[in-house]
């Protein structure tokens, strides 16, 4: 009897689903190229990821090339270069995290500061202006006003009786380099989601505050500080969560034969092996080892912040 | 804002208007001094004459680059890898973000995971590439515009705004006997052109800039985006009298002596110029867009 009631209601229930299925045709054929697209070229490449367990050869393909277990990540682990690679990406994120983090915050605050609405405007205008600049520009542009024959930094530290040096030539600078040319690119549109979050406070806190004889630093400690906090904290947390992730391009573009020493991090040796040497496996070895440390750090990121301030990513 | 004319106030206004000055120094001088390179003569150069404006004002560089033909050239394949790229992008993310947008559609949920899921892992650049190779895109177009067709955080921007337009609009359509088609294309885009004109910039910002996949996709010289060009001519090239460099600017058709680094700067200037001359018309949009995006949750 049981069995005879459930069925015609599952059935029902299944006819029902397919009806709306059927009621949202059109919905699935406008999400059709997107399916498509993140089939072949989202998910098509994950399924390359399991040339990181083979020997892979483009010829054989996946299917036919020879699997050798985790041989390729053991020679990851075995490469000379190993901790270096590790240490150069970890330095210049925990710099990134020191050094260009905090600044769009302390912008946002000042400009939040300043009274003259049109001079307000002119300074975020100008701002964002370097976000819209290409990598090959922005790093053209450092080669060149650093270049020890025709930069101008190199001749302002000659006026001062200082002697010319070849930054992009010396390991020591790639680190300066990478972190002031971020500065510059990324100040201005960093701070936009802090001068939103502080556009958004309540100017009733403000004018108690006066009231009751705050001064002006008090007040940005006890109301914008607060109120711009769990962007903080986010920001902060997505960062601390790729401290092991760093994009190849400007790094690529800023390498040089000299500076490899701190240079080289993990997705431009990616690049060097596996586009350049054509070592396919071990390149995506690298990568996949890098992955799943990086989502292993983000995810115990997540989970302190959850914990502390009750603010986390998901 | 409250006005306070206490000393330490004017004091703290003061320094902040300082520190805003030199922010805004700092940010533009490095733009002026490459716009100014690019127009001053050989020896205003070479001497390091030049600041922020021109110096033995000449466009002799420009003329150069012009006549040599490569960088036209490349500032053609970039507009029409641009032009193609976001035509691609926009039609895939508006469509997939409106499906993704409507409630009570079977199966909504899933899609969003499918899509968010490839924000946390993707195959990398070693995958891509052999997936690349293997579609036989190798050499094409199609290497550049393909593989970046939907961003997601665009595409979740995008969903965002359709989620909050107002759903009677919609409901006084079905009842007209609209199909869901009809209700996209007829009311819901030209509602959104806000959101269009934001990410169709975002994706524009993003196929003008982009250089690393005409790096690796792209054999032929002739079909070089600019970006590309302009790492060879400038990034590449190390010291400027520096041999292998010279080089570099002989193979893109740059022979004798000639003003140099006028040249590299203007190549800088070419390839800027036309985000910096749209950014300030969209900043507004910009800046909603990234609002929206960081909302997500």
């Amino acid at each position: 009897m049981e069995q005879a009631s459930t069925k015609p209601a599952v059935s029902a229930r299944l006819r029902n689903y397919g009806l709306q299925m059927w009621k949202a045709r059109f919905i699935y054929l406008l999400a059709l190229p997107g399916i498509v697209y993140l089939a072949i070229f989202q998910y098509g490449p994950m399924y390359g990821v399991l040339m990181a367990f083979q020997n892979f050869r483009p010829r054989d393909g996946i299917m036919g090339s020879q699997w050798v277990g985790l041989a390729n990540f053991q020679r990851f682990f075995d490469h000379p270069h190993f901790w270096r690679l590790i240490s150069n990406t970890v330095i210049l994120n925990v710099y990134q995290l020191l050094f260009v983090f905090p600044l769009p915050i302390i912008f946002a605050l000042l400009l939040n500061e300043l009274r003259g609405k049109r001079f307000k405007k002119t300074v975020q205008t100008v701002s964002y202006l370097p976000n819209f600049i290409s990598m090959p520009a922005i790093i053209g542009m450092m080669i060149m006003f650093v270049s020890p024959t025709d930069g101008f930094v190199n001749r302002i530290i000659v006026s001062l009786g200082g002697e010319a040096v070849h930054f992009m030539a010396r390991p020591e600078w790639f680190r300066p380099l990478f972190i002031i040319s971020e500065i510059w690119t990324t100040l201005g549109w960093a701070a936009i989601i802090y001068i939103a979050a502080l556009a958004g406070v309540n100017p009733e806190l403000y004018e108690s505050a006066v009231i009751d004889g705050a001064s002006r630093l008090k007040m940005m400690r006890h109301i914008s500080i607060p109120s711009i906090a769990p962007t903080i904290i986010i920001l902060f947390l997505l960062n601390v969560g790729t401290i092991m992730s760093l994009g190849h391009e400007k790094a690529l573009l800023m390498q040089n034969s000299l500076n490899l020493e701190t240079g080289e991090i993990i997705s431009t040796f990616v690049f060097r092996r596996g586009l350049e040497s054509l070592d396919y496996s071990f390149a995506t070895a690298v990568q996949f080892f890098n992955s799943i440390i990086n989502i292993a750090i983000l995810t115990i990121a997540n989970t302190i912040s959850r914990r502390v301030s009750e603010t986390s990513l998901w | 804002m409250v006005r306070d004319k206490s000393i330490s106030s004017m004091l703290m206004d003061v320094i902040i208007h300082i520190i805003m000055i030199f922010v805004l120094v700092v940010t533009i001088y490095p733009v002026l001094h490459v716009l100014a390179s690019s127009l001053s003569g050989r020896i205003a150069n070479e001497a390091g004459l030049v600041s922020f404006y021109p110096v033995d004002f000449t466009v002799e560089a420009y003329v150069m680059i012009w006549q040599a033909g490569t960088v036209p050239n490349a500032f053609v394949n970039s507009v029409q890898y641009t032009a193609v790229g976001v035509l691609i992008q926009m039609l895939v993310t508006t469509s997939f973000a409106y499906a993704l947008s409507r409630k009570g559609v079977p199966l909504r949920g899933f899609l969003t995971f499918f899509a968010i899921f490839t924000m946390y892992f993707s195959g990398g650049m070693i995958p891509t590439f052999m997936l690349v190779r293997n579609l036989n895109l190798l050499g094409t177009m199609w290497a550049l515009v393909l593989p970046p067709a939907m961003g997601i955080t665009n595409m979740i921007i995008m969903r965002t705004f359709f989620q909050n337009l107002p759903a009677e609009l919609e409901e006084s359509a079905r009842l007209d006997g609209a199909n869901d088609l009809t209700i996209f294309f007829r009311i819901i885009l030209p509602l959104s052109k806000a959101v269009l004109y934001t990410i169709g910039l975002f994706y524009a910002v993003g196929h003008w800039n982009s250089w690393f996949p005409a790096m690796i996709y792209l054999r032929d010289p002739d079909m070089f985006p600019l970006q590309l060009i302009l790492r060879q001519i400038v990034v590449l090239a190390g010291d400027i009298r520096d041999a292998a460099m010279t080089g570099e600017l002989h193979a893109v058709g740059f022979l004798g002596q000639i003003n140099v680094i006028a040249i590299r700067y203007a190549v800088v200037c070419i390839a800027i110029v036309p985000m910096l001359i749209i950014y300030p018309f969209v900043q507004r949009h910009f800046i909603k867009g990234v609002m929206i995006g960081s909302l997500k949750g």
